[in-house]
């Protein structure tokens, strides 16, 4: 029998036949996989809906009828008067300049803070007299919330302004500086040992090998540090605020417009993840190398 | 009057009567004890020994890693003072610079001397084409086999034109056939190079089939037991791992290593 010859062709064709048969088996068998986590997917988020309209009408059904179990919630305002007040807030530029100025408060104080920290944290990672000379004031000070530090900002600054620039840089300070110093000194030996045998200056070891070497680190403290400097941010501005999403949500308290009380929160929420979010988002920028979670490749 | 050589060799060794302990007082720990080597300019030598006798620390203080607490350690009649990259080093594994491209990790010594960056490129990807990975210059190092990734850690060695290269286990974790593979080229670019190469493995087989020169350590505090010349003839190649006279030689360098390990426990008994 040659070799493609019709009873050749024909004596290869079921073993091929088979061999399609299983990869079509194959391809069914991913994409109804996919459908079903597609399924499950949809599933699940059916129920999260479902919970969460479950509460959020507790919470109307509570409001409404001025429930009073332990909690009193006499004067909580109920979702639908949350949301007739977002749609009033809107319309007024008062808002905006709330979150503008909080944003602004954050973007200098974590600002400050990721410039002093960052650089702080990789002398002492990786210098052992900077270490000694300068971790112990900053480890009496660091057990301190920013919030206590409040009454003390307030007599250092002349302005309600930069004493709460200053609480927000203390939020955001430490985390940095811990995690930083944390990538120094976790970083493998043999790469700065690799680093100077092929040449490398002192200051090449810190731009080439150091800096990149403690970026993942120093990343998660950058996200850390974010999340505490709004938390410190938001007491300052309840305490000695005039504008501010920390201010707006104390003022109504004082003022009795409870609904923007929920609102004030929410907007907080909505902030401070996003601004986490943006940082590590960045940090993924900056660091083409690493894997993503999970990834096998 | 001499004869001044066109091109004089580089790269030789000279321990002498090296000492080095690690911490102070109580605490220290012995880790060479008179220590005499020399390594001529060009040669391969190989230093055998059981785990944890100090291999590992010549290979650091011939690199400047280490400083030696007592005798003469010099590349070329030079004192060893600091690393540079005239001794290139390749460590055993996950040493490349995971943050940097293997073009840009082949690169890095370039860019210390402040090569400019169209010469730097040319450069690292003539060196990365005599390991064979042009194809890979552009990926990261977690995306590298074992295997490829010794071979860029070589390339970037390599870049440097160092007169020494010092092995410290580079091809233990890698698995039987990559290694013979990793073996052979290791041998071609050293032909190619001219340069002296101290390999520091606990491989027998590893040891006899690189090496002119086998250098058998004790255990800890490590010290020179033996030496024994390598006569078998080069290039080698595979068929000579199972020909008679490897197969004699690595007796010899077997029973040296045991013989080591022996002498230490009976003047331990004793």
């Amino acid at each position: 029998m040659a070799v493609g010859s019709p009873e050749h062709v024909a004596e290869l064709l079921p073993s091929t036949t088979e061999f399609d048969d299983s990869a079509v088996e194959q391809l069914a068998a991913t994409r109804a996989s996919r459908a079903g986590r597609f399924r499950s997917s949809l599933r699940s988020a059916a129920i999260g809906a479902v919970s969460l309209a479950v509460w959020l009408g507790a919470w109307e059904l509570a409001s409404r009828y001025e429930l009073e179990l332990f909690f009193r919630f006499e004067n909580i305002p109920a979702p639908s008067e949350v949301v007739l007040a977002l749609g009033e807030l809107l319309q007024t530029p008062k808002f905006a300049a709330h979150v503008g100025n909080s944003v602004m408060r954050i973007f200098i104080g974590f600002g400050i803070a990721t410039c002093s920290a960052v650089p702080l944290g990789l002398l002492i990672g990786r210098f052992r007299l900077a270490a000694q000379s300068l971790l112990p004031p900053l480890e009496v000070i660091r057990p301190i919330p920013a919030v206590a530090w409040i009454p003390i900002a307030i007599l250092l600054f002349s302005s309600a302004e930069q004493s709460m620039v200053f609480i927000t840089f203390i939020g955001a300070f430490f985390p940095i500086l811990l995690s930083t110093v944390h990538g120094v000194e976790s970083l493998d030996r043999r790469l700065i040992f690799a680093s100077l045998s092929l040449g490398a200056g002192p200051i090449d070891v810190f731009r080439e090998v150091i800096l990149p070497g403690a970026m993942p680190s120093i990343v998660t403290g950058l996200s850390i540090g974010m999340g505490t400097s709004w938390f410190s941010l938001v007491t300052a501005e309840m305490i000695s605020g005039q504008y501010g999403i920390g201010y707006y949500t104390w003022e109504a308290y004082t003022l009795q417009k409870y609904p923007s009380i929920v609102l004030g929160m929410i907007a907080i929420g909505v902030l401070g993840m996003g601004s986490s979010f943006l940082v590590r988002f960045l940090g993924r920028r900056l660091m083409p190398w690493c894997k993503p979670e999970g990834s096998t490749t | 009057m001499t004869v001044q050589l066109a091109e004089p060799r580089r790269g030789a060794i000279r321990l002498r009567g090296v000492n080095i302990h690690f911490g102070e007082g109580k605490t220290a720990v012995q880790a060479l004890s008179g220590i005499d080597l020399d390594v001529a300019a060009g040669e391969l030598v190989s230093i055998l020994g059981p785990s944890g006798c100090g291999k590992s620390t010549i290979v650091g203080a011939v690199a400047g890693f280490t400083r030696v607490s007592s005798g003469a350690l010099e590349v070329d009649g030079q004192a060893v003072r600091a690393p540079g990259p005239d001794r290139g080093v390749v460590f055993q594994q996950h040493t490349l610079f995971p943050w940097k491209t293997v073009l840009e990790n082949v690169g890095f010594g370039l860019k210390m001397r402040r090569v400019g960056k169209t010469e730097r490129t040319r450069t690292a990807r003539e060196i990365l084409a005599h390991v064979g990975l042009s194809e890979f210059a552009e990926h990261y190092p977690h995306q590298l086999s074992g295997g490829m990734q010794q071979r860029v850690n070589l390339a970037r060695v390599l870049v440097n034109r160092p007169r020494v290269i010092l092995m410290d286990e580079p091809f233990c974790s890698l698995d039987a056939q990559t290694r013979l593979q990793m073996q052979q080229m290791l041998l071609r670019l050293w032909y190619e190079f001219h340069m002296t190469v101290v390999f520091v493995t606990h491989d027998v087989d590893e040891a006899v089939f690189l090496s002119d020169r086998v250098v058998v350590l004790s255990r800890r505090p490590g010290s020179v037991r033996a030496e024994l010349p390598v006569a078998l003839p080069r290039p080698r190649t595979v068929d000579l791992l199972t020909s008679q006279e490897f197969m004699s030689v690595k007796r010899e360098a077997l029973e040296l290593l045991l013989d080591s390990g022996r002498e230490q426990s009976r003047r331990g008994a004793a």
